[in-house]
């Protein structure tokens, strides 16, 4: 027992404070063995955060280990606040997304804007100016009485944070269904641009150096919000309002051109965002990275309101705050730099080598503990998990109904999972910077390289309904479907985030999902060479004991040399043929199972999810990326929710023209018509006898679906056809009528 | 033809206007910073979108207090040509050199999409003087607070003296062609002399190159022709 560490109005913690922080006893018990003797509150705070899910990963970790993170095209994989790929030309693309649930579901206007501003300062740390902000979004059914309520929050508060800031936002999902309705999915992704020989780390450097605390000062908001985002949803929690982070696009617009100047002129050491648990989480990587230690005077740190205790300074997430390392002889250049931007610039301490976090408060220690326990000992389960059954595969015949085609098709593009994001996407400024080249409502958003020719593609995609059913088929699925989604505009997908979101993972159905998706994922990766360069875990999401659905997010990204060969999913050429890619015959029956015509016409949820061949993925996309740099393919859209009528549907609502398609004569036409078979594209092509020998050299099966025609609308077979803006009526019904 | 834009903290399509007008013209526009309290002298200013001082306490009136503003203020009121876009717009009705006010969209919402303008050239101005009366031109808007609003009487002198510049008319875009509930569908106006101009759209984001639309190069090529002659 040390004397001369405790402060003398700190009282002494026991288990029980522990408990309240969200330590178990295990864990309790090991603070005390690492520290040999009882933790102060401000101490046993920074344990508690740092060990937290949301900052340690210590349920996961043991899986996230083994996906792929290397590749020639990977300069900085996970560990720092974003992964970086290389882009060529000297140019690196620097992304990440990250979650902020439990947050969105309290408060969900400034849930989801601190969601964005956290994920941006994660991005500009690393030296990149953001370029794109992305999200996947999941809210409980539509009918739920809540669900208004959160869409219209959480909407206007990413578009209140991106608007402002002026970063626009390209790209995202939206999702409706039961399991959500009492803990909403909000993640966002940024997606920023560098040179990839000036990229900065976290990792402290040189003892004696100042540490510099900068932008906005530090308030009681949001203190313990990593650990409240370890734990579950009861009636409870909405009485923990006060926790939830206020968000100030203003200052974080400051903030962000204040550290791209100054790390144009090299004045910066390292850098470390204030991001969930705030200056314990930053002060503790970057030393720990480092290598070194932290000293830092609580005293000096800039503070909104009297009386904070070190633990309050400490655990508080108040936003748009940084920790940088500088060289002292460079302290002017920088001070001044803030000083332009009218920001906080307060040096608050000095890198040691101690090995120790040592905080400084009145005249005292409020805290003294060495840094390895809470990084290197943070604890690391291997729990136990055990797969629900497995579902059963089902057949067309099980799933058929009498309807038209052209009726199901109606019925699905009014959905909730295929309905027009319109209403949402409208609300987001996704134009400024001037560099969308396309942006929401395709496959995949394309941002031209500011001053270059190049573009680059980005993509977020889960299907939660696949992951449910069948973990690891649902992880591959993910991938794939971003790979697709990059591959039809062109562009050559390079690396991926992903944002893991489950329920709670000391039930053994919980962990196997994330222990299967992770798995799916990893072989994904592998086989699409795209490896894993940043991510976010967000476990515990469960309302009253039940969990979501399982949602592990991709964020993908590629890049396509010239921009302007790149095609959208919209028909402009009438007289062009429509091809499926990656389907033997124009008339194969179709994987039903898990669908949405399943769930939607039939009724049914559940059944096996399509499989996913990921050699056939890699061999699809790469073909379809030779023919579009070629320009034999005019338009393209991957084959995804609602199966291969509802891609066609959507090609001609985006584009000018209509089609015609030919159905089969088949018992099982739904199948063809509305199956959700992986691998797939359709395909607009001016020249379909080169395309298919091309095609045939490839080893890739194509058929012959139907023409794009003049007339303003759709027809399949013999049905009667369906005019385009009844098609588009139809669609873009249902959140204007949900959210009037 | 020189040009100015004043950067605010917070605007974020200086670089936008600057890089468009560049693409242009071949020449690079001078940047000030809005502490700056005199410019050297140019043919226009340009106040460009974003978010200046957060639109804290309304949009654009702490920008409208910033030293650089007296710089504009001087520079119209010798005749000079000044372009304030979308939060340039509401700083200009701030600084009472252009009438009205921007409120909230009808609907409450933030609106970011393509919209269609009908070029209104009533009156003499650089900015429609080489454009086509009736002429209708694709821009993007992407804004908040882009309702305009001024009381009838200020409305009927607007339309009387030839001061509606651009209106909201109908396009191919799906919804509603005036985008915010704008009175008389006003999406950009002019001061009686023809000289400053504040609109809601964006030119700067459909100069062609990739963007969906090339219609705010010809506007913004005529209003730059304009100024030169």
């Amino acid at each position: 027992m040390s004397e001369q560490t405790s402060h003398p109005s700190v009282p002494e913690m026991g288990f029980a404070d522990a408990q309240s922080m969200g330590l178990s006893a295990e864990e309790w018990q090991l603070i005390l063995k690492r520290l040999e003797r009882t933790p102060n509150q401000c101490e046993l705070g920074i344990f508690s955060a740092m060990w937290s899910e949301h900052c340690s990963y210590k349920s996961s970790r043991r899986w996230l280990k083994t996906l792929p993170t290397e590749g020639p095209q990977v300069i900085q994989g996970p560990g720092e606040n974003a992964g970086v790929v290389d882009i060529g030309d000297g140019l690196a693309t620097v992304f990440k997304i990250e979650s902020h649930n439990h947050p969105s579901f309290i408060e969900p206007y400034q849930g989801a804007a601190t969601g964005v501003g956290g994920i941006l300062r994660d991005v500009f740390t690393m030296g990149a100016r953001p370029v794109a902000l992305l999200n996947a979004l999941r809210f409980g059914a539509p009918e739920n009485d809540k669900t208004k309520h959160l869409v219209s929050g959480v909407v206007a508060g990413i578009g209140g944070y991106g608007n402002c800031i002026g970063i626009p936002t390209v790209g995202g999902e939206v999702n409706f269904h039961a399991s959500y309705n009492g803990n909403i999915l909000v993640n966002a992704m940024a997606v920023g641009l560098a040179h990839s020989d000036r990229i900065f780390y976290s990792a402290a450097t040189g003892a004696g150096n100042p540490v510099i605390y900068v932008g906005a000062k530090t308030g009681r908001d949001g203190i313990h919000g990593a650990t409240m985002a370890s734990t579950e949803f009861s009636d409870e929690t909405e009485s923990k309002r006060p926790t939830v982070q206020v968000g100030d696009p203003f200052t974080g617009k400051l903030l962000m051109e204040a550290c791209l100047e100054l790390m144009a002129a090299d004045a910066v050491l390292s850098i470390q965002d204030m991001g969930a648990a705030g200056l314990t989480s930053s002060s503790v990587e970057m030393a720990s990275k480092g290598g070194l230690g932290m000293e830092i005077d609580l005293d000096l740190v800039p503070v909104r309101e009297d009386g904070m205790s070190a633990y309050e300074i400490m655990l508080s997430e108040s936003q748009e705050r940084m920790l940088m390392v500088i060289d002292p002889s460079q302290a002017e250049i920088a001070r001044a730099i803030f000083d332009k931007w009218d920001l906080d610039f307060m040096p608050i301490g000095r890198v040691t080598e101690t090995d120790r976090l040592v905080l400084l408060k009145d005249g005292g220690v409020a805290c003294d503990i060495p840094l390895a326990p809470l990084v290197d000992d943070a604890p690391e389960y291997d729990r136990p998990y055990q797969a629900d059954d497995t579902q059963p595969q089902l057949t067309t015949a099980e799933l058929a109904t009498d309807s038209s085609v052209s009726n199901v098709l109606k019925s699905l593009i009014a959905t909730s999972d295929i309905a027009s994001r319109r209403w949402v996407y409208e609300q987001y400024d996704s134009h400024v910077m001037a560099d969308t080249m396309a942006g929401p409502g395709g496959d995949a958003a394309l941002i031209r390289v500011h001053g270059t020719t190049k573009g680059l593609a980005m993509s977020t995609d889960c299907t939660p309904r696949y992951v449910e059913a069948d973990p690891f088929e649902g992880g591959k699925q993910a991938v794939a479907e971003s790979y697709r989604n990059l591959c039809a505009t062109g562009a050559k997908p390079l690396a991926v985030t992903n944002n893991l979101n489950f329920g709670n993972p000391e039930k053994q159905n919980i962990m196997a999902q994330i222990v299967g998706s992770v798995n799916g994922m990893g072989e994904a990766c592998r086989g699409l060479d795209t490896p894993v360069v940043s991510g976010n875990v967000s476990l515990y999401n469960e309302t009253d004991g039940v969990a979501i659905q399982p949602c592990p997010v991709i964020g993908m990204v590629g890049v396509i040399d010239d921009v302007s060969q790149a095609v959208g999913i919209g028909v402009t050429q009438a007289g062009t043929s429509l091809f499926i890619v990656g389907q033997e015959t124009s008339s194969d029956d179709g994987w039903l199972g898990c669908s949405l015509y399943a769930r939607s016409i039939a009724g049914r949820d559940g059944g096996a999810p399509p499989p996913v061949t990921i050699a056939e993925e890699a061999r699809n996309g790469t073909f379809i990326r030779e023919q579009i740099a070629l320009q034999h393919i005019s338009a393209c859209h991957d084959i995804s929710d609602g199966g291969l009528v509802v891609a066609v549907a959507e090609m001609v609502m985006a584009g000018t023209k209509g089609a015609t398609i030919q159905m089969p004569e088949t018992a099982t036409l739904h199948g063809w018509a509305f199956g959700e078979d992986q691998g797939r594209y359709i395909v607009a092509v001016q020249n379909p006898d080169g395309f298919s020998l091309a095609a045939t050299a490839a080893s890739v099966p194509v058929a012959l679906l139907g023409t794009v025609t003049d007339g303003a609308e759709l027809k399949c077979g013999n049905e009667a056809p369906i005019s385009v803006s009844d098609l588009r009526t139809v669609n873009e019904a249902f959140l204007p009528d949900l959210m009037r | 033809m020189r040009a100015a834009i004043i950067i605010f903290p917070g605007s974020n399509c200086d670089r936008d206007m600057m890089v468009a007008l560049e693409r242009i013209t071949g020449r690079r526009p001078a940047l000030i910073w809005h502490k700056e309290t005199s410019i050297d002298p140019v043919d226009m200013m340009i106040l460009p979108g974003g978010f200046s001082f957060g639109d804290y306490l309304r949009c654009g009136a702490l920008a409208a207090r910033s030293p650089a503003i007296e710089a504009v203020i001087d520079h119209a009121s010798r005749g000079g040509a000044v372009l304030g876009v979308c939060n340039g717009f509401q700083i200009l009705l701030e600084t009472g050199l252009l009438p009205g006010t921007l409120v909230r969209n009808a609907d409450l919402k933030f609106v970011c999409r393509e919209t269609s303008l009908a070029v209104q050239k009533t009156t003499a101005s650089l900015f429609t003087d080489g454009l086509q009366d009736g002429q209708v031109l694709t821009i993007p808007v992407a804004h908040n607070e882009g309702n305009y609003f001024a009381p009838e009487d200020q409305l009927a002198m607007l339309e009387d003296n030839g001061q509606i510049a651009l209106r909201y008319t109908e396009g191919s875009h799906p919804g509603p062609a005036n985008p915010n509930g704008a009175a008389h569908d006003i999406a950009g106006i002019i001061s009686e002399n023809g000289r400053v101009m504040g609109m809601m759209p964006h030119p700067e984001r459909a100069i062609g190159d990739g963007h969906h639309s090339a219609d705010g190069r010809i506007f913004l090529q005529a209003a730059l022709e304009g100024v030169a002659q």
